[in-house]
């Protein structure tokens, strides 16, 4: 019986430890983002979403807008987005059969349920199973991020229009940092809060 | 040698694509495919005319993002978005690749005239985008 107690004690810390040490590790990462990324492969990453590394993506998608890392909505909402191109939020963003699939395939490969990143894995679970997001600036985990950014700052602010376009506050996300201390809100300046 | 062939001939190539050959070499597509002789001035007009865009519920024309002057930039009505100026003769990167400029025709002429465009339609769009 005593044995058994010290056994159990022994495992409890060993637990304890662990999981201390984990949560330290994790909020390192998280406050500095991309610090030892040489370091590490970009599927380990999880402070920063990968980056977006496929040419024809950047050069199609990015003709128009950010060229969104795959990272940030689920595999069901690629397919959707890309078998749609021809009313895309409107406008008409038709590409070759073989662009499309391409793209798509890249999409896919990397999307928020393929990958094992921290905002990939926070947007999953902000989404129903049986929701199908088109735009993740409508996924739970994205408007809770934002919710303290007032109006007149993003739809209000001529030189942001809206959240989709990340750049113009995000400076550092097309390296895949979305990191709050360096967001710098386009007309406006540095958000702190 | 066989490299080295093939990179000569891409240097010797690619840039060498100005826009006049691209535009005479779709033009020349054009009326195989059945248009007759094209006009700037057919084109220019088209360019100003209004069609009911439905999604946007207002009456758009391609000058309503590329500006009515091709020699200016231009304003995505929607996004905001700048449109580098259209004429070959102040943006040099205009009309030289035929991919592209297949591609906007095709999403385009949709988006805004609701179809796509006839080839007779492209050649006008063409040789006006040109005069400029």
């Amino acid at each position: 019986m005593k044995q058994q107690n010290i056994w159990g004690m022994v495992l409890l810390s060993g637990c304890l430890t662990f999981s201390l040490a984990t949560l330290g590790w994790s909020d390192e990462d998280e406050r500095w983002g991309g610090k030892s990324k040489q370091d590490k492969n970009v599927w380990e990453r999880t402070s920063d979403v990968p980056l977006v590394t496929n040419k024809n993506y950047q050069t199609e998608c990015s003709a128009c807008h950010f060229a969104y890392q795959p990272g940030f909505l689920p595999e069901r909402s690629w397919k959707k987005i890309m078998g749609s191109l021809d009313d895309h939020f409107g406008e008409n963003a038709e590409l070759s059969d073989a662009m499309t699939q391409e793209i798509e395939n890249f999409l896919v490969g990397r999307a928020a349920d393929v990958i094992p990143n921290r905002f990939s894995r926070s947007i999953l679970r902000s989404i129903s199973a049986g929701e199908t997001p088109l735009r993740i600036s409508k996924t739970a985990y994205f408007e809770r991020k934002h919710d303290e950014i007032p109006n007149r700052l993003v739809a209000g602010n001529p030189k942001v229009r809206s959240f989709s376009n990340c750049l113009n506050c995000h400076t550092t996300g097309d390296q895949g940092s979305f990191d709050e201390h360096r967001v710098n809100i386009a007309g406006f300046g540095r958000w702190d809060d | 040698m066989k490299y080295i062939m093939v990179l000569a001939m891409l240097c010797f190539s690619y840039p060498a694509m100005a826009s006049e050959q691209v535009v005479q070499s779709l033009l020349d597509q054009y009326r195989g495919a059945g248009a007759d002789a094209f006009d700037a001035s057919r084109g220019e007009s088209m360019w100003q005319q209004q069609y009911l865009q439905p999604e946007e519920e207002k009456k758009v024309s391609c000058a309503s993002c590329h500006s009515a002057d091709l020699r200016s930039s231009g304003m995505h009505m929607r996004t905001g978005k700048i449109i580098e100026a259209m004429a070959p003769s102040v943006n040099a990167e205009r009309l030289t690749d035929p991919e592209k400029i297949e591609k906007w025709f095709k999403r385009n002429c949709k988006w805004t005239m609701g179809r796509e465009c006839t080839v007779q339609e492209k050649g006008d769009f063409l040789v006006f985008i040109q005069s400029k």
